[in-house]
């Protein structure tokens, strides 16, 4: 797979997409938010200083997950009034996307699902069951937060996102779902609970002293 | 990974951070990398906004009469299940239970890659606590019994937890007189419990761990605090499985029922002698004793039982038998007595003694014997007739009764003990062992 290259439209740098559908991403120069069109890439905005963040994982840090190898390429950081998470856009050695979530250091990881009929924000309430692939889901949290930075390569355009709503569902065997509402169309995410030993991540942070 | 990738200069090292209290200077050191939402200063005892950076003051308290000092000290790392934690926050909590207040401790333990766990102390008994990722599952008709990843809990107690002393560095926004709803469920060695705070529900799963475990982990100087009493969630000191035991058990006494049958259809139970005797007082003046009618017997060496039966009521009789082998001159001296009384008083009739007596001479090797007779009576008897019998080759069963004993005897105590310990831990419960449906299933049923 070839992989997209251009420059950036602000500084010229050279910009190389990791996967080939990413539609935005972030100049590691001067920190423009692309946005890719059909023929070139256009700046959108700007990326402010990430917050000092405690998640071990960075861009171009690798794991693995199942069988299949993945290499971090983006990241979405979120706040909510109890703190934050980072949702860490992962690319999949057969080249799907998935997305790596970092609750204080609780992991997850989960991948887009084209399920339809997808119940309204409003419709839904903690302890709501919902099935989807043959596993039923309890509503276990609704988290309001909003949108406190980006990094790398995303699968699409957040640039001028700002509230979005969570549902947080879980199964009874570790499984692990999320409804989106930061479009007008929700979007779900299916996935599970993974342990940080099992992802064998390499290319961590470090931190100091340990 | 690609070589036209920019090289990423990436943020600076996370570090450990020390600031100053707001209200009073002290230094407060924010060792979780910005995991902690709250910090307790720990000379003036507010509780600050971790994620601010001026660290504003969101509750001040005052210490308890008594301060309390947690046993790890904050700052001190161990190693728990391979990786290494700090401690980074404590708090004591407390619950009242019939007018009577219980305090435990809880540490909160940090490793900026695994996350958070905790660890509880309750009176030298302590408990490894992570929060659950798999929601537990209420079993159909009631919350007795909760199901988690495929184990049965069942429902110890429910309490109302009170923060009443904070230290260090926390994941959530932790206040001091914050009551929180605790339900414990236990399959020992591990503890499912459910705490509720406003509308938000977290279930931890904890493992009971060892005071010198722990001590293990941290390098502790000195001893831990003995345990007092049995934990809801201690492991019961019989490891075996009882039911196990008592399988085995009559695995064992089914084998020795097959071996005694066995043996009794092998043994010849050969009639050697039967003699009918008298003793008259008035005859055996002097030396009462006579010989039997010689014998042979044949073979391997092998048992000789001799039998007595004389019809006393209310007298007895004493006989001293000598066994002597014709050939070698060797001789088995033993001397049975037959007596038979019984009477009418206050709690009844009663009875003592049998008519009978039987007597099993061991390993007795072939040969030519006779048996030496030796009778006494009672002096208030004029004569008694007695009956004497021998067989060669019986078998012996005293040796299965107590190898049946030995079996036994552990059996009983091991469930005597489970027993005891299930009980004195169910005592503690919502649910005290009144009835024993609770104790059912003892300790170590899967491990």
């Amino acid at each position: 797979m070839t992989k997209p290259v251009a420059n950036c439209p602000n500084c010229g740098a050279k910009i190389v997409f990791r996967w080939w559908s990413s539609v935005q991403t972030v100049c590691d120069f001067c920190k423009s938010i692309l946005v890719r069109t059909d023929v070139d890439l256009k700046k959108v905005g700007q990326v402010a200083d990430l917050p000092p963040n405690s998640s071990p994982i960075q861009i171009n840090t690798e794991g693995k997950y199942g069988n299949k190898a993945f290499v971090v390429v983006g990241r979405i950081l979120y706040e909510y009034d109890q703190g934050g998470w980072n949702e860490w856009h992962v690319m999949m050695n057969d080249g799907t996307s998935a997305w790596l979530s970092d609750a204080q250091s609780e992991y997850a990881l989960s991948l887009f699902s084209k399920a339809q009929n997808l119940p309204a924000v409003a419709q839904v309430q903690v302890g709501q069951q919902f099935s989807w692939s043959n596993e039923r889901y309890t509503v276990s949290v609704i988290t309001p937060a909003h949108y406190r930075g980006v990094e790398g390569e995303l699968p699409f355009q957040y640039w001028d996102k700002t509230e979005v709503t969570f549902v947080d569902l879980r199964t009874e065997s570790g499984k692990f779902a999320t409804l989106d509402y930061s479009d007008p169309e929700p979007a779900l995410y299916l996935g599970e609970f993974v342990e940080f030993d099992d992802l064998k991540l390499k290319n961590l942070r470090r931190f100091e002293g340990w | 990974m690609s070589a036209g990738t920019p090289p990423m200069s990436g943020p600076p090292k996370p570090q450990a951070k020390a600031l100053n209290c707001p209200k009073c200077g002290a230094v407060i050191v924010l060792r979780s990398f910005g995991q902690a939402e709250t910090v307790v200063c720990g000379s003036c005892r507010s509780i600050l906004d971790a994620k601010d950076p001026n660290l504003a003051v969101l509750q001040q308290f005052e210490a308890a009469t008594r301060e309390v000092q947690p046993l790890i000290a904050l700052g001190t790392r161990g190693k728990l299940r391979g990786t290494d934690y700090e401690v980074i926050g404590f708090q004591r909590r407390s619950t009242n239970v019939d007018g009577i207040t219980y305090y435990w401790h809880e540490y909160v333990l940090f490793n900026p890659y695994k996350g958070i766990r905790y660890l509880s102390e309750y009176h030298g008994h302590w408990n490894d606590i992570s929060i659950c990722k798999t929601l537990p599952t209420a079993e159909i008709g009631g919350v007795t019994t909760v199901n988690y990843l495929g184990e049965t809990y069942k429902h110890f107690q429910s309490a109302d937890a009170n923060t009443d002393f904070v230290l260090g560095e926390f994941p959530w926004q932790v206040r001091v007189g914050e009551h929180a709803a605790v339900t414990d469920f236990v399959h020992p060695p591990r503890v499912l419990s459910s705490e509720k705070l406003d509308q938000e529900v977290t279930w931890s799963i904890g493992e009971y761990m060892y005071g010198r475990e722990v001590w293990d982990a941290f390098k502790l100087p000195g001893a831990p605090p003995e345990p007092m009493g049995v934990y809801e969630n201690q492991p019961s000191p019989v490891t075996t499985n009882v039911t196990g035991i008592w399988v085995a058990f009559a695995a064992f006494a089914v084998f020795l029922l097959a071996l005694m049958a066995g043996f009794d259809m092998r043994a010849k139970k050969e009639p050697i002698l039967h003699g009918t005797y008298q003793f008259n007082r008035a005859e055996s003046k002097g030396e009462s004793s006579f010989v039997t009618d010689g014998f042979e017997l044949t073979g391997h060496p092998s048992t000789l039982e001799v039998k007595t039966y004389a019809p006393v009521r209310n007298h007895w009789i004493y006989l001293n038998y000598a066994l002597i082998n014709q050939d070698t001159g060797q001789a088995w001296d033993f001397g049975r007595e037959v007596s038979y009384y019984s009477g009418y008083d206050s709690d009844g009739s009663w009875t003592e003694g049998k008519q009978n007596d039987a007597v099993v001479v061991p390993s007795v090797p072939p040969g030519h014997y006779y048996l030496r007779i030796e009778p006494e009576a009672d002096p208030s008897l004029p004569g008694i007739p007695y009956t004497v019998d021998v067989t060669h080759d019986v078998p012996v069963f005293g040796i299965y009764g107590i190898a049946f004993l030995a079996l036994l005897v552990p059996a009983v105590l091991i469930s005597f003990r489970a027993y005891t310990f299930e009980r004195s831990r169910w005592s503690e419960s919502d649910h005290p062992p009144m009835d024993f449906s609770n104790i059912s299933t003892t300790s170590g049923d899967d491990e």
